[in-house]
């Protein structure tokens, strides 16, 4: 082996070992768990099927897969849209570009068990901020964000739009990287903001937008902390009630290892399945012809 | 030019507007942190405290509090800044490191690898958790902190991505002309490219900091007695006792966890939005 090969091979090694450990093993522990029952006492028994066939009974699964879809429909596009008109705002040339972007991004620094106290907090049906002001707007009988089914996916997709900084920093990185002679282009030829937004601006920054979407989508199907801290047990009426957290309770609380890799499995498949559906719609829509 | 003048002052006012927006939540959880308990209770709440209650802080973050029952703050953020220091020290080494060999280096199977790894990022961390836990599990480190640093020292595939794309900007000649003048491929890497990547490592310290600090799940897999908690840990467990009580303390323990992340944001903000702009823009 040449030298240079060898000596890669060490520098990659904390890697190659990480990647076999950490990776690697558990993915295919957990396929092979995924046809056991197994828990810490147990050891692993092989049942077939019989995991993911229960699964298909599983009312509790069913609502998961319902609430945790509901809450990805929602919360990815408008947080992407409030990213999406939060970045373009700021690269209007306005003055105190840094200040705002600070503003907007402090949000999403925020951790999450701290964040979902604050907004229990501010959701509060009392003593709350957001009810005090809704009241103080005109609103007779504003929502009760934490204890109404109805309401309590609007409160997680409003705290996950407030969560949008991260976002708006790399769209406005993208704009920032679309050349100044489009818009020039599009001057001349009479176009107003809302031609130059569709034609110039949005084709430009789709493969940002796809990227962000894409990897928007993963996190919010695994979905777990805000929820776990401020409903708990999935409250009210389980309408909080998502994927990872029943996947979570399944494996530590219910000790049923087996379901519970079965399950991470089914989240597997989907997350690959939505990106590659998300990569083939986009196909037409992308442009990728900045060099 | 008179147009242009009226549309940038109205963006200014949907920017100033948006940005109360963005900031009350936390502007008000600051000023509940300070306030007489009486005063969160009432019906219409008031801004601003009538008097300036700072006691709170302290009173919220005291070992073992009466008014906070037993929540030993200041043990918690102990054990949450010792994890959060081994993981970033563990992160910085291992992926300069391993990003150095995709980056600079040619070896046999290296642009499959990168590949495999970059597709590693869309594995959902809930496929991983039972192995993972059977694994500490076996190695009797579960109730220590080791679950939650030791992999760090294994690089991870989000920070290889970030240093490699940054390594890669750094002419190859440099590199060349030094292992002319009988230079070996360490010394390269420890003197020559180290020196130049610090940016980009600090990028790379400041993320796993963030994520070290902030993470909730491993403390919550790993961690079952109450003297080794971490401060997410410590403040859930408060929350399910004891919440919806003294939302004055609540709150000005919920701005001492979160202060430490704004602190180190704003000194190194710069730093910070170049590198996620970079994460997000070449991915």
């Amino acid at each position: 082996m040449k030298s240079e090969a060898r000596i890669a091979y060490l520098f990659a090694m904390p890697w190659i070992l990480g990647f076999l450990t950490f990776l690697l093993y558990p993915v295919m522990a957990s396929f092979f768990y995924s046809f056991t029952d197994f828990s810490v006492l147990r050891p692993p028994r092989f049942i077939g099927l019989e995991n993911y066939k229960e699964m298909v009974q599983d009312e509790v699964f069913w609502m998961t897969i319902r609430n945790t879809f509901t809450y990805v429909v929602a919360a990815v596009p408008l947080s992407a849209t409030v990213a999406i008109i939060l970045a373009m705002l700021l690269n209007t040339k306005v003055k105190g570009l840094a200040f705002y972007r600070t503003l907007f991004y402090v949000p999403s620094l925020v951790p999450m068990v701290a964040l979902g106290i604050l907004w229990l907090w501010i959701f509060n049906g009392e003593h709350g901020l957001l009810n005090m002001s809704l009241e103080k707007l005109g609103m007779s009988k504003p929502p009760n964000w934490l204890g109404d089914p109805a309401w309590s996916k609007v409160t997680l997709v409003l705290i996950a739009m407030w969560g949008s900084g991260n976002a708006m920093v790399i769209y406005l990185a993208g704009l920032q990287d679309i050349p100044q002679s489009l818009y020039e282009a599009a001057d001349l030829d009479g176009a107003r903001l809302v031609a130059k937004t569709r034609h110039v601006t949005l084709p430009m920054l789709s493969p940002v937008i796809l990227f962000n979407v894409i990897m928007g989508m993963i996190g919010a199907l695994q979905v777990f902390a805000v929820p776990y801290v401020m409903f708990p047990n999935g409250a009210p009426a389980r309408s909080t009630y998502f994927f990872t957290t029943y996947l979570f309770d399944n494996a530590f609380r219910f000790q049923r290892m087996g379901y519970a890799s079965a399950m991470g499995w089914v989240l597997f498949l989907i997350t690959l399945t939505l990106t590659f559906v998300a990569l083939r719609l986009s196909e037409r829509q992308v442009h990728y012809d900045r060099s | 030019m008179k147009e242009k003048k009226f549309s940038l002052a109205t963006v200014h006012i949907v920017l100033i507007v948006l940005s109360l927006i963005f900031v009350s939540p936390l502007l008000w959880m600051v000023t509940t942190a300070i306030k007489p308990i009486e005063e969160t209770m009432t019906a219409t709440p008031t801004l601003l405290p009538s008097k300036f209650l700072w006691d709170n802080f302290p009173k919220a973050v005291t070992y073992g509090s009466k008014e906070l029952g037993y929540i030993p703050f200041l043990l918690y953020a102990r054990n949450t800044l010792m994890v959060t220091l081994l993981c970033v020290a563990g992160s910085v080494c291992s992926n300069a490191v391993v990003a150095y060999a995709f980056a600079r280096l040619r070896w046999p199977g290296r642009d499959f690898f990168f590949a495999v790894t970059l597709a590693t990022m869309m594995v959902p961390f809930p496929v991983l958790m039972v192995p993972t836990f059977g694994l500490f599990k076996w190695l009797g480190w579960v109730g220590s902190f080791r679950p939650l640093w030791v992999p760090a020292f294994f690089g991870s595939a989000f920070s290889i991505f970030l240093l490699r794309q940054f390594f890669r900007t750094i002419p190859m000649e440099l590199s060349e002309a030094a292992k002319i003048d009988g230079c070996s491929e360490v010394r390269i890497f420890t003197d020559i490219l180290l020196p130049l990547a610090k940016p980009a490592l600090a990028v790379v310290a400041l993320f796993t900091f963030m994520g070290t600090w902030n993470d909730f799940m491993g403390p919550m897999i790993y961690l079952s007695d109450q003297e080794t908690f971490t401060l997410s840990l410590g403040l859930q467990a408060y929350q399910s006792q004891h919440g919806g009580t003294q939302w004055n303390l609540l709150m000005a323990a919920a701005t001492v966890v979160i202060l430490p992340v704004i602190v180190v944001f704003f000194f190194a903000q710069k730093m910070f939005i170049q590198g996620i702009a970079t994460s997000g823009l070449k991915g």
